[in-house]
């Protein structure tokens, strides 16, 4: 499961439907298992996309449309196919109701039976909680947790962070146009020593562990307040091993440690900076 | 099966959108004009011309075409439906022709219908059948072309008007050389040959209106089957 991270304009949506093949590449080719996708139909014999555009045959009810999809796929018991990608996405109770009186979320979810009605091994979907409020954003997400435990490929985007944090570990950002990012967010955001780390930490002399902490190469900076201190870090690493030390030396306990910036956000703001 | 699934889902499309009610007035006022000019006893020299090609081949065939014909696909395309058909493994030609025969059928029993009933109240049923053949023919070359345009332009309807209404009806009035490649007079040209009545003028010749109606269909069929092949979706910033 990998979330494609970028802001408005970066790219996601280019990438994704070139993968799906809608877009050519300008050089090279996309492949899925060795198979090109663009001007190659059969491709979507074991890829599913849901786009980013919120269209449905509305006039169709949940179950009509995802019969004709079944059948578009050649699918031997299409009904039957339809009826476990509605379970799947917990659709049936508003089977039987025309698509264009669905919410955002259900649509949704129905865009997703679709494209997982013949059981691909590659999903991608491209904005997938766009659009969401909070409680169908987490049925989705739990619905994608679901489908990557099951052992398929899954590549979603968003610009939103905390949506990708939440959803995958693994993260490719991209910005205008080129991967700035890939791997662990969490480790992308380490390899990134050359940026300040900035971790707040609060103990029982903040003033005495600010003076030992700028001894230390690691810290490039110390600011203090009733707060506590805010530190700057050059070197993740370094840094975390040297505090209990310094601390320990000092006889000082460190009440609070909280990386103050270790979230997605900051790693993005960085990257888009850059 | 494929092929029925997406008939059966054009047709819904096609008749679930409120632009197909566009398609009912129109052949209603050819059978109209026909109705009232004949109760008049008004002579068919003087309205025929006007009533069947005027208004029947020169607008009501070509604008019906274009309604349906864009509507097949082309709307598809603008709500992004497409997708969801395209999505599958399918050859592409599988999802055009089963279109085009939708498009076919929908604006022939449209329009052939009524060009029917007036070449009747105006000659005679060998006219009335003339017109209706001409009609099958004309609703395929323009079904082909309406629906080839829907994949090659982002405004298929005003190219398919510019089609229409400046090259066939205007070009085609001044500049002999136009009527070579101008659907409605393979039509007037397949209806006049089938019951020459004289009320009919066709200007090229039966040989020139069957081979080059067999080009139009089959040559923008080949093309929006491979401008399908090649479909590309747009990324929207939102």
């Amino acid at each position: 499961m990998t979330g494609l991270l970028g802001p408005n304009g970066a790219g996601k949506t280019t990438v994704l439907h070139m993968m799906a093949g809608f877009l050519a590449p300008s050089r090279g080719t996309v492949t899925i298992d060795g198979a090109p996708t663009w001007r190659n139909p059969a491709v979507y014999k074991q890829l599913g996309l849901v786009s980013e555009r919120e269209a449905a045959h509305d006039f169709l009810t949940a179950r009509e449309f995802l019969t004709v999809s079944a059948r578009l796929h050649r699918l031997p018991d299409a009904e039957a196919a339809a009826q476990r990608a509605l379970e799947l996405v917990e659709m049936t109770p508003a089977q039987d109701r025309r698509i264009g009186t669905y919410s955002k979320g259900m649509r949704q979810r129905t865009r997703v039976a679709a494209a997982l009605v013949h059981d691909p091994q590659v999903l991608l979907l491209d904005e997938p909680f766009n659009g969401m409020d909070p409680r169908q954003r987490l049925h989705m997400m739990e619905l994608l947790h679901r489908l990557g435990e099951a052992g398929r490929t899954i590549l979603f985007s968003s610009h939103i962070l905390e949506e990708v944090e939440q959803v995958s570990g693994t993260v490719q950002v991209i910005v205008s146009g080129r991967l700035a990012a890939s791997g662990d967010y969490r480790a992308i955001r380490r390899l990134m020593s050359n940026r300040p780390h900035v971790f707040a930490v609060h103990s029982t002399d903040d003033r005495r562990l600010a003076v030992a902490l700028m001894g230390q190469a690691s810290v490039t900076g110390v600011e203090i307040d009733r707060t506590g201190l805010t530190i700057r870090a050059g070197d993740y690493g370094s840094f975390t091993r040297a505090l209990p030390k310094i601390a320990l030396a000092e006889g000082i306990r460190v009440r609070r440690l909280h990386p103050s910036d270790e979230s997605l956000e900051s790693v993005f703001s960085y990257l888009v900076e850059a | 099966m494929v092929t029925q699934t997406i008939a059966w889902i054009t047709t819904r499309g096609l008749f679930g959108r409120r632009r197909f009610l566009l398609l009912i007035p129109l052949p209603l006022l050819v059978v109209g004009l026909a109705i009232i000019s004949r109760a008049f006893g008004v002579a068919p020299e003087n309205w025929a011309q006007p009533v069947l090609v005027g208004l029947g081949l020169a607008v009501v065939l070509p604008v019906i075409a274009l309604i349906v014909g864009t509507g097949v696909l082309g709307s598809e395309i603008d709500d992004g439906t497409i997708v969801h058909i395209l999505t599958k493994p399918l050859p592409r030609w599988q999802i055009v022709l089963p279109k085009l025969v939708v498009a076919t059928a929908v604006t022939t029993v449209t329009v052939s219908i009524a060009l029917y009933v007036a070449g009747v109240l105006a000659d005679s049923v060998r006219l009335g059948l003339g017109l209706a053949l001409g009609g099958l023919v004309g609703s395929l070359a323009y079904s082909a072309l309406f629906l080839a345009l829907s994949l090659v332009t982002r405004r298929p309807v005003l190219l398919g008007l510019v089609y229409v209404l400046v090259w066939e009806g205007l070009l085609g009035n001044f500049v002999s050389g136009t009527r070579v490649l101008s659907v409605q007079q393979y039509v007037l040209t397949i209806a006049d040959k089938v019951a020459p009545t004289g009320l009919l003028q066709s200007k090229v010749s039966l040989p020139v209106a069957i081979i080059m109606s067999a080009i139009f269909a089959v040559g923008f069929t080949l093309l929006a089957i491979d401008r399908l092949r090649s479909f590309s979706v747009a990324g929207e910033t939102s």
